[in-house]
């Protein structure tokens, strides 16, 4: 299929940056997104134009190092599927793409469609995790985990931490991201302790790196790779609310 | 170059007792003082630098992504063994190392194997208490499955995801040091060259991503862990930026480069669909405990599978193995693969055989299936477009695990006093060939349990100098690394590095790849260098050095892989034998089976580097078995 691809390109932070349209040829359906770039790079290197920069790693939708806003959408039309997994098999020919970068206050663009996505670790930094130091614990079976509280545990924490919830929000809220952190901690008695601390901290941090409020726009569980549901930010919300009546803060 | 092992006496079961009570400690209040470079945000290099910071060492880590949880660790699916015998089938810390031995092809080291299996329990306790959150069973205790070349279930696991969620409990445990101020993180900074003063590891140049700046890093000790090298195959199932570069700038700085031949192909992964296909997609070896590995019997089959007849269809691994059946370990399941290929069995005569699940979806019910594997089927389907609860998966074997890696004695320390290799970048503890399960385990039995102790030993027993970035040997260091990328940009040929990584591929394929011969490998060792001589004169770097620029990082890579592509046919071709992984057609019994040559070969094969082009310098260290029997290895 020949397709027509309008790609913001952009040389670095201080530049303004633009679209640039450009035609793909004989692109095969069962090539992913990605291998399609590529191609156009390969390309665009024999012309001896500056290929496109775009994010990636182990396309195996597991990483999260891949981003790409494909047609207004972040990672593009499939459900639960990163731009890495996604096959061209999803457009037609003829079809106009337009390719973005993840865009939110806390993520600045590096160049074309690279973001820093930094404020993501730095919010993790801040208390997202249970402050065990190696060598400490007990046998592993002492503290017997419901295998109901080990599943909801795992659903949060099969956050990839890609950004995509950020890019889709409409005030670029990281609270699907935060929640899916404290609530995976939350859910296992290894995370009691620091249950009340942890979310004051990382919602300080959150507040701190410039993301937005949450308004239940609800963008973010639609374009989860993971299906990371939105129960996990009501579940954050009580936390918050938990953790100012315990007077801890 | 002297190969010393430096394996403890006494009896196994006490060597790494005694040696962590004879090993000097360095107090708390001088562990301040040092400084210690960590390269890798994987299991093994995040759990080593969180550990040592949390032991009072000033670390410094890097990373080339652009967050330290994306390291290619990440996406290890199927899960980490230990030896708790939880679910009471006759598994110890005996049989772990038994197995490992016995699944490597006798080429390890027993003493590091068998420490291995200790610690591996440790693991499980620490990744549990950090939040990891592997499968429980109803009662609440953890729950296992089994993998390959095991009869025992000692596998846990967090659904398809165990990697990801391992490496996020040691990512936690960095973030905490991190913003303890005790670690000092660099993301999206690469290792260029390693810094020897007087004969030690003293530092790194690194190259800012964003900027392209050179930067120079002093410290006391450094520690790799930057994986494997598989994309020397340019397909893999390996994340697209894994490559070899750290592992081998040390070897051209006197590390030893042990056993780079034993390349592991997993059996499990999607097959190749065309020219224009960048990477391979595993699945993972779990999917064994449930789906049976057959091809049809007839050559020439044209059906669509499910019209296929049990009676015409050839369960190989079921056949051929009785007692393993499709849990074989991974390099005999890829051998067979290849052989019933080859007779023109395969899928429609071409390269795949069929992952059936129908018999378990019959006798457990698709839900359970879902319940187990449903991630992977969905990973299928959308890459194939094909839904295997209906359909057969089809498999082929991938390259997707290297043995090889830089030479570590006992303490992970390579044959430059200082520097210490931690992970995949190692080649201590799998032989000739890795069971499942068993990397995540090594990744974090060497970061969490083994350096703590051991770069202690080092930083107490050395004499250090005062040394800083201005010394001429960084001046050095820096300066050649500017001028090799200045010479990448320069050469202003017409064809991308990719075009070059895929005829390496290629090459490495056809030659180095599942089954070697001598006159594939001297092929290899003629076409290399053509190639990388070609790479030299018409690769095209667009961009600049001081920007951001994912074009040069490529071809920096390529450049690397373009040398040691030579490296592991020289190894190829060294070692006149099979085992494990390592099929010289001339050495196979008339099943098709590896057939070791324990008088000539029982040795690791440590490279010293001698020059670009170069036949290096083999240096052999001795294996030793006084426990584990040599014996052929049998999964019949
Ligand atoms: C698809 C897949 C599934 C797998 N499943 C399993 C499994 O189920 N069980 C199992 O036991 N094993 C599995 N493995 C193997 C296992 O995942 C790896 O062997 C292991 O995770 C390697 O860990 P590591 O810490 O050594 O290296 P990696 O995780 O590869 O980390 C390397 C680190 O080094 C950094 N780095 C590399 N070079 C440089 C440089 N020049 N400068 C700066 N930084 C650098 C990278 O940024 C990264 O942080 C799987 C592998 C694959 C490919
Ligand atoms: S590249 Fe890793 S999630 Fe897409």
């Amino acid at each position: 299929m020949d397709l027509k691809l309008k790609i913001w390109r952009q040389k670095g932070p201080e530049d303004k940056g633009g679209f640039v349209t450009y035609e793909v040829k004989d692109v095969h359906p069962d090539q992913s997104f990605l291998e399609m770039l590529d191609d156009l790079n390969v390309r665009l290197i024999h012309e001896g134009e500056d290929p496109i920069a775009f994010d990636h790693d182990c396309r195996e939708g597991i990483c999260g190092m891949c981003s790409l806003v494909l047609n207004g959408r972040p990672h593009g039309p499939w459900d639960e599927t990163t731009t890495c997994q996604l096959h061209m098999r999803a457009y037609k020919d003829g079809d106009t793409i337009t390719i973005e970068p993840f865009r939110a206050k806390a993520f600045p663009v590096v160049k074309d469609l690279v973001v820093d996505r930094s404020a993501m670790d730095r919010v993790l930094q801040a208390g997202g995790y249970i402050s065990v130091a190696t060598g400490n614990p007990q046998d592993a079976n002492t503290i017997p985990v419901s295998k109901d509280d080990a599943e909801r545990a795992m659903d949060a924490s099969a956050c990839i931490g890609c950004g995509a919830c950020i890019a889709s929000c409409p005030n670029a809220s990281a609270m699907l991201f935060v929640a899916a952190k404290v609530s995976h901690l939350a859910l296992l008695p290894q995370g009691q302790p620091e249950r009340m601390i942890r979310v004051d901290k990382m919602v300080a941090q959150m507040d701190a790196e410039g993301f937005g409020a949450c308004t239940n726009h609800t963008e973010c569980e639609a374009v989860c790779p993971k299906g990371i549901s939105i129960d996990f930010i009501a579940m954050l919300n009580r936390e918050i609310t938990r953790s100012k009546l315990s007077g801890v803060s | 170059m002297k190969l010393d092992s430096k394996v403890p006496g006494g009896p196994i079961e006490e060597k790494w007792d005694r040696h962590r009570f004879d090993m000097k400690l360095v107090s708390p209040a001088n562990k301040r003082k040092f400084e210690i470079i960590v390269v890798g945000t994987g299991l093994a290099g995040a759990s080593a630098a969180a550990t040592l910071a949390e032991l009072g060492y000033h670390v410094k880590n890097f990373c080339f992504q652009d967050s330290p949880r994306r390291a290619h660790s990440i996406s290890a699916q199927g899960g980490i063994n230990a030896a708790k015998n939880y679910p009471n089938d006759g598994d110890s810390i005996y049989r772990l190392f038994y197995d490992t031995v016995k699944g490597g092809d006798f080429r390890s080291r027993e003493a590091n194997v068998y420490r291995l299996a200790q610690v591996s329990n440790n693991i499980i306790d620490q990744c549990v208490a950090q939040g990891v959150p592997f499968a429980r069973e109803y009662g609440g205790m953890l729950a296992n499955r089994s993998f390959g070349g095991a009869q025992v279930s000692r596998t846990f696991y967090a659904r398809g995801q165990t990697g990801q969620q391992l490496l996020l409990g040691a990512y936690g445990a960095l973030n905490r040091q991190i913003a303890a101020g005790k670690i000092e993180m660099h993301t999206r900074t690469e290792m260029i060259d390693l810094v020897v003063i007087n004969g030690k590891a003293r530092g790194i140049v690194v190259r800012d991503l964003i900027t392209g700046k050179l930067e120079r890093h002093v410290g006391h000790a450094v520690v790799l862990a930057t994986g494997g090298y598989s994309p020397v195959f340019y397909l893999s199932t390996n994340a697209m930026n894994c490559n070899v570069n750290a592992a081998y700038r040390a070897y051209k700085r006197g590390a030893a480069f042990a056993n780079p031949c034993f390349t592991q192909i997993h059996p499990t992964c999607i097959p190749v669909h065309g020219d224009r296909q960048s990477k391979l997609t595993l699945m993972s070896e779990s999917l064994r405990n449930d789906g049976r590995i057959w091809v049809p019997k007839k050559v020439g089959e044209t059906r669509e599978p499910n019209d296929i007849p049990e009676e015409e269809r050839d369960y190989y691994l079921e056949r051929k193995y009785p007692s393993f059946g499709n849990l074989a370990p991974r390099d005999v399941s890829s051998r067979a693969a290849l052989e019933v290929c080859r007779e023109g069995r395969g899928v429609n005569g071409g390269n795949a055989v069929y992952l059936d699940f129908r018999d378990a979806i019959q006798r457990l019910g698709k839900e359970t299936i879902k319940a187990r594997y449903g991630n992977l089927f969905d990973m299928y389907q959308r890459i194939t477009d094909e839904n295997p609860y209906e359909v057969p998966m089809r498999i082929y074997p991938a390259p997707h695990y290297t043995m090889g890696g830089l030479w570590v004695d006992y303490n992970l320390m390579s044959t430059i006093p200082g520097l210490h290799v931690l992970g995949e970048a190692n080649f201590s503890d799998h032989g000739a060939n890795r069971l499942g399960a068993s990397a995540l385990m090594q990744g974090l039995a060497d970061g969490y349990f083994v350096i703590p102790y051991t770069i202690g030993h080092y930083l107490a027993s050395t004499s250090l100098e005062d040394v800083d970035t201005s010394h001429p040997a960084f001046a050095e260091a820096e300066a050649s690394a500017v001028d090799r990328l200045k010479k990448l940009l320069a050469v202003g040929g017409t064809r991308s590095s990719d075009e070059f990584h895929k005829k390496l591929g290629r090459i490495m394929w056809d030659y180095v790849g599942l089954s070697r011969s001598k006159e594939g490998l001297e092929k290899a060792l003629k076409l290399i260098p053509e190639l990388r001589e070609e790479f030299w004169e018409d690769v095209r770097v667009p961009g600049g050095l001081n920007e951001f620029n994912q074009a040069l990082e490529k071809a920096n890579r390529v450049a690397d892989f373009l040398e040691f592509a030579e490296l592991m046919a020289y190894d190829a071709l060294d070692r006149d034998e099979s085992c494990g992984a390592h099929l010289r057609v001339e050495h196979q019994s008339d099943e098709g089976e590896a057939v070791r040559n324990d008088e000539e070969y029982s040795y690791v094969a440590a490279w010293e580097f001698k020059g670009v082009g170069v036949k290096p310098e083999l240096h052999k260290e001795p294996l030793e078995f006084e426990y584990v029997k040599l014996a052929t290895r049998s999964y019949k």
